[in-house]
């Protein structure tokens, strides 16, 4: 159980009544560990070979039906499978915690690929709304646009969309990075907390509202900053880490990186100026 | 949750009546309540079309009272009746359902006043008039309201459906979309969204002599564009005044004779995907209903928050 004591001194926040107490000592949560992660297995995940490849056709398939046949496929080795007339169906590739090279030949309905935990993904169409939800990791590639909430709430891997994406681009973004090779509507990284966002075209309205944090870098013309978020001076750091990503998402080979905007959080809606350093880690 | 579609062909017609039913079922999910067409059909272009309704549709989980169909008959028989006394000529009379029916009919003077002397008999709702509009709801899916009403053979240039889920007002027909335009032939609207300042505007719209005949908010935004129109702005004009005139999240489609038109909030809280192509322009709340009409791989884009576009025929 853990430690739970009153702190001695109290902070601005806590003289205030936002914290009375502090935890300290051991607690029952496990973290991630890169050197230990072939021992990192998840439930319902499956030792695949990338170079035994299928095809599935899933135009009569609704999508409980699909996702059942990936995962007897993945179960069965499949490393690579070929998704054939997904035909806007929703929720198709959701849930895939293993690595995996999933190609949809065609466009996919709403929370496409969410929940994904690892593989790679090409879509040659199009996705709706909320593609690549909740994604931990992995790569997932849109040829053509994305529809509203595109990444919302990822926490880690790169999601691409060679196209336009719709509104709220990155809702609630916890990590990861959200590449767009054309514009994006309102509300771009509407309450983003961590990762980075970047739009080669232009933005709409209210970029950035709310955010907690995070980063997010505009090519081209912003409709207009959401509250508290602030630009900022683009760094070499910023432009060294924007070539490495957009040659690996393969688009912006022509764009000028110096001349991008970088939008941050300004921090004055949390309260930060009132927080210690561990208080605010932990109110992202 | 409700679902819309629409679909214009550009310089000929098709089986608008089948294709929009196709993008409505696949939308059913969205809305199993009701189901509502306006179809602009390949007719002759003399007569009005008025199509209206007597009574509820009181099966199917209604919320509307029971009425016998002979309370009906004598609805009917006193819209004959006001008809002659306005001056108008019946050409042709159908009826559809025992609380519907459908009239091709003959009538030169001012159309608002010919629809509040129809409207004042009780119960009875002119559900559109038009040359070439033909506006039809009722409780169920679209296969249903389709095969109820012989909607899949209807020829003509373009349309808009919609599938409800009731949640602002009842399970009845009156609440359906899509809205009539009135008092002006041949406009229709559906919506998908709440409006939230559905009352304010009713009170300043009422007071300006325009007509409601339900409490679904939705019916504000056909109101508030007929009487944009009325003053003497275009449709688009129109359109693009409601994105500040009304305050809520809504994508809604609106139609006219000859166009057919699309806004989105500028929050662009409600979906909709669009596909634009030389000669058809397909749209719907989820890419599914595209793609139960366009089997092949086509490019679709969702419009973004506040943008307005109309295309004619």
């Amino acid at each position: 159980m853990a430690n739970l004591k009153t702190t001695a001194k109290k902070t601005k926040a806590q003289s205030m009544g936002l914290h009375t107490e502090v935890l300290t000592g051991k607690t029952q949560q496990k973290f991630f560990n890169p050197d230990e992660a072939e021992n990192f297995f998840y439930w319902g995940t499956h030792n695949v070979d990338f170079n035994k490849r299928t095809e599935l056709d899933v135009m009569d398939m609704d999508c409980r039906q699909a996702n059942n046949k990936i995962d007897e496929l993945m179960s069965e080795g499949y490393g690579t499978i070929v998704i054939k007339n997904p035909q806007g169906k929703h929720s198709l590739g959701v849930g895939i915690l293993n690595k995996l090279n999933l190609i949809f030949e065609g466009s996919l309905g709403y929370f496409g690929v969410g929940s994904i935990d690892g593989p790679i993904v090409t879509v040659n169409g199009r996705v709706g709304w909320s593609c690549a939800e909740n994604m931990m990791a992995g790569k997932v590639v849109i040829e053509k646009n994305a529809g509203s909430c595109f990444g919302a709430a990822i926490r880690g891997g790169d999601l691409i969309c060679k196209g336009s994406v719709g509104a709220r681009t990155g809702i609630d973004q916890k990590g990861g990075s959200i590449i767009v090779g054309g514009d994006a509507g309102a509300f771009t990284g509407f309450m983003m907390q961590r990762g980075r966002i970047v739009i080669l075209g232009d933005v709409g309205i209210n970029l950035g509202d709310s955010m907690y944090d995070g980063t997010i870098y505009v090519g081209g013309k912003i409709g207009s900053f959401g509250s508290d978020a602030v630009e900022s001076p683009m760094t070499k750091n910023d432009i060294e880490w924007l070539t490495r990503k957009l040659k690996v998402a393969e688009i912006g080979s022509n764009v000028d990186l110096s001349k991008m905007t970088k939008v941050v959080a300004g921090k004055k809606l949390w309260n930060y100026d009132a927080l210690e350093p561990t208080e605010r880690k932990g109110a992202i | 949750m409700c679902g819309i579609a629409g679909l214009i062909h550009r310089g000929k017609s098709s089986n608008v009546g089948e294709e929009l039913q196709k993008m409505l079922q696949a939308l059913k999910h969205r809305g199993p309540d009701s189901t509502g067409y306006a179809l602009y059909a390949n007719n002759d272009g003399q007569n009005f079309i008025m199509r209206f309704k007597v009574g509820e549709n009181v099966g199917e989980g209604s919320t509307s009272v029971n009425e016998d169909e002979n309370v009906y008959n004598e609805r009917k028989k006193l819209v004959n009746k006001r008809l002659s006394e306005l001056g108008a000529t019946v050409v042709k009379e159908e009826k559809l359902t025992p609380y519907s029916y459908r009239y091709e009919i003959k009538y030169d003077k001012d159309l608002m006043e010919f629809s509040k002397a129809i409207e004042s008999i009780e119960s009875v709702e002119i559900l559109s008039i038009g040359k070439s509009l033909e506006l039809i709801k009722d409780l169920g899916d679209a296969t249903t309201v389709s095969e109820r009403y012989g909607l899949n053979k209807v020829q003509g240039t373009h349309g808009i459906g919609h599938a409800r889920m009731a949640t602002e007002s009842g399970v009845d027909i009156k609440s359906a979309h899509p809205f009539w335009g009135y008092p002006f032939a041949d406009v229709s609207v559906v919506h998908n969204g709440q409006l939230t300042n559905y009352w304010n505007n009713r009170r300043v719209l009422e007071n300006k002599g325009m007509r409601f005949m339900s409490e679904c908010d939705s019916e504000l935004i056909a109101v508030f564009l007929a009487e944009k129109m009325r003053d003497g702005a275009t449709l688009e004009e129109g359109m693009k005044q409601s994105l500040t005139g009304l305050d809520g999240v809504f994508t809604y489609f609106v139609a006219t004779k000859d166009s057919l038109g699309m806004a989105k909030d500028t929050m662009a809280a409600k979906p909709l995907v669009l596909y634009e192509s030389d000669d058809l322009v397909a749209m719907g709340s989820e890419e599914i209903a595209i793609r139960s009409i366009l089997p092949q791989e086509i490019d679709t884009y969702d419009p973004f928050d506040g943008e307005v576009k109309v295309w004619q025929i």
